[in-house]
């Protein structure tokens, strides 16, 4: 996880939720800042077109946090780094 | 019993204006909304005119957020829904929001959308694409984004017949208030089908018009595209007058049919049918109408078939009736047109001045009727027609009365 990591993850949920950055740390809970289900898929697409990256459905439901996000876009960088299989 | 139905509240987003007033205002004045498409790049595209909504600006009307999850035809039926409520002066009661129905009509969906998320697919070969194609593109959006904003809990859906989309929902709204189903129904129509992928579908069919809509004259060229949306408020006569509310006009008659015949040739017999099935529905005679607002596409193939359907359900009553067709102005709608042109037919009668037909030059000697070219007429009339005919051979006939 690295700073500008972060600062991405929070500009793809500002940018989906219309808020502005600096309301958004990486410990914001997705429910304390207004993020229903519609919006939680929309702002996972979001993400897996800034990181180009692909988010399994079943990854999805454990992300409801900035800092779950920031977690799992980690993981899926890291894997698909050593074997390209998470590479949408 | 049957109740009677009153209209109280009409909205329209049309190329004629943002509200019904600038609607009405053009319609008198025979202003056509036709014009440069501009939403979009039509250097491609044989035909360069539509009737696109005149000084639409969402962010007017909606938060950006909201805007994310709403396709501009949905935008429309919304705006159109909001103008007729106020209109109407409704003061909203949670028994009253569980008895009302919503009723919309849409031909394509969210077009744009759907082009949207395509071009991503195979054009720019992604991968995925955006969650929120499905809710901002399905048919029913209109209808929901409705209920959901003004948390009306009764019947609510959407029907799709093509051309006819919205006279069919205005007729099953109408039908419900009728028989005590609900107490109330805002029904209507919504439609952008300004989408590259869907203009080219109708490039291909070769029915549009490369310069305006001029129905009824002989060097009519075809249709023109239009967009927008419109909402009429239908509510038990007996509860508009016990709440003081204004009157537009009644609601008498609806009539359907289908043609059993061709996709797109037109039947003379069908809308006929339909005609007569919305006199009798109203139990009127032929000659009790004084005013038709023509389907009047302007195709080659539509307007003298509906001619000739007018004469076949009218009989010698056609030679007298006024007919006249307001896609000359607001363009062909689509899912919407029978909306709009409910409205404009309403607004005829409530006002004593029937709409032109706007662009016209020389009648078609197959299309002779009394056509009102081209500037608008003082006329009493009581009883009204408004047609719709589908492709597909899928038609339904509105039957309207003055308020007087």
């Amino acid at each position: 996880m690295t700073d500008e990591m972060v600062g991405r993850v929070i500009s793809c949920v500002a940018k989906c939720q219309k808020l502005p950055p600096e309301n958004i740390t990486i410990d914001s809970k997705f429910e304390d800042l207004g993020i229903d289900s519609l919006d939680g898929v929309n702002i996972l697409y979001a993400l897996e077109t800034e990181f180009n990256v692909s988010i399994p459905d079943d990854g999805v439901l454990g992300i409801k946090s900035v800092k779950e996000a920031v977690d799992a876009l980690d993981k899926l960088i890291t894997a698909g780094g050593a074997n390209g299989a998470a590479r949408a | 019993m049957e109740r009677r139905v009153v209209i109280t509240g009409v909205g329209v987003v049309s190329a004629l204006g943002k509200n019904a007033r600038e609607f009405w205002e053009a319609l008198v004045k025979g202003e056509s909304g036709i014009g440069p498409i501009r939403q979009l790049d039509v250097s491609s595209l044989k035909f360069k005119n539509g009737a696109e909504a005149r000084n639409w600006a969402p962010e007017e009307h909606f938060e950006a957020k909201q805007l994310d999850f709403v396709d501009r035809f949905a935008q429309f039926a919304v705006v159109a829904a909001r103008e007729a409520v106020r209109d109407s002066g409704i003061e909203w009661t949670q028994k009253l929001r569980e008895q009302t129905g919503i009723v919309t009509g849409s031909c394509v969906g969210g077009k744009s959308t759907e082009d949207t998320g395509y071009q991503e697919l195979y054009l720019n070969k992604r991968q995925r694409i955006s969650p929120l194609t499905i809710m901002r593109s399905m048919g029913n959006a209109g209808a929901s984004h409705i209920s959901i904003e003004m948390g009306i809990t009764g019947p609510a859906f959407t029907l799709s017949t093509a051309c006819s989309s919205a006279n069919h929902a205005i007729g099953q709204a109408f039908r419900m208030v009728r028989s005590g189903d609900v107490e109330m129904a805002l029904a209507g129509g919504s439609e952008a089908p300004f989408s590259m992928g869907n203009l080219k579908a109708w490039e291909a069919m070769r029915v549009v018009a490369p310069d305006t809509c001029r129905p009824f004259s002989v060097d009519r060229l075809g249709m023109m595209l239009g967009e927008g949306g419109a909402i009429l408020v239908l509510e038990p006569r007996e509860a508009a007058i016990a709440r003081g509310a204004r009157i537009y006009g009644e609601l008498v008659g609806f009539g359907m049919s289908s043609d059993a015949h061709h996709l797109t040739q037109a039947s003379v017999e069908g809308p006929a049918r339909a005609m007569a099935a919305a006199l009798q529905d109203a139990d009127l005679e032929a000659e009790q109408i004084g005013y038709i607002n023509a389907h009047g596409t302007a195709t080659q193939v539509n307007d003298p078939a509906e001619v000739a359907a007018i004469r076949m359900s009218l009989g010698r009553h056609a030679e007298r009736v006024a007919v006249s067709s307001t896609k000359s102005m607001h363009g062909h709608a689509l899912g919407a047109a029978g909306a709009i042109e409910a409205i404009a037919t309403v607004l005829a009668l409530k006002n004593c001045t029937l709409p032109p037909t706007a662009n016209f030059t020389r009648i078609d000697p197959r299309c002779d009727l009394d056509v009102i070219p081209n500037t608008a007429r003082h006329a009493e009339v009581e009883y009204a027609l408004s047609n719709s005919f589908a492709f597909g051979g899928l038609n339904a006939v509105l039957a309207f009365r003055a308020p007087r």
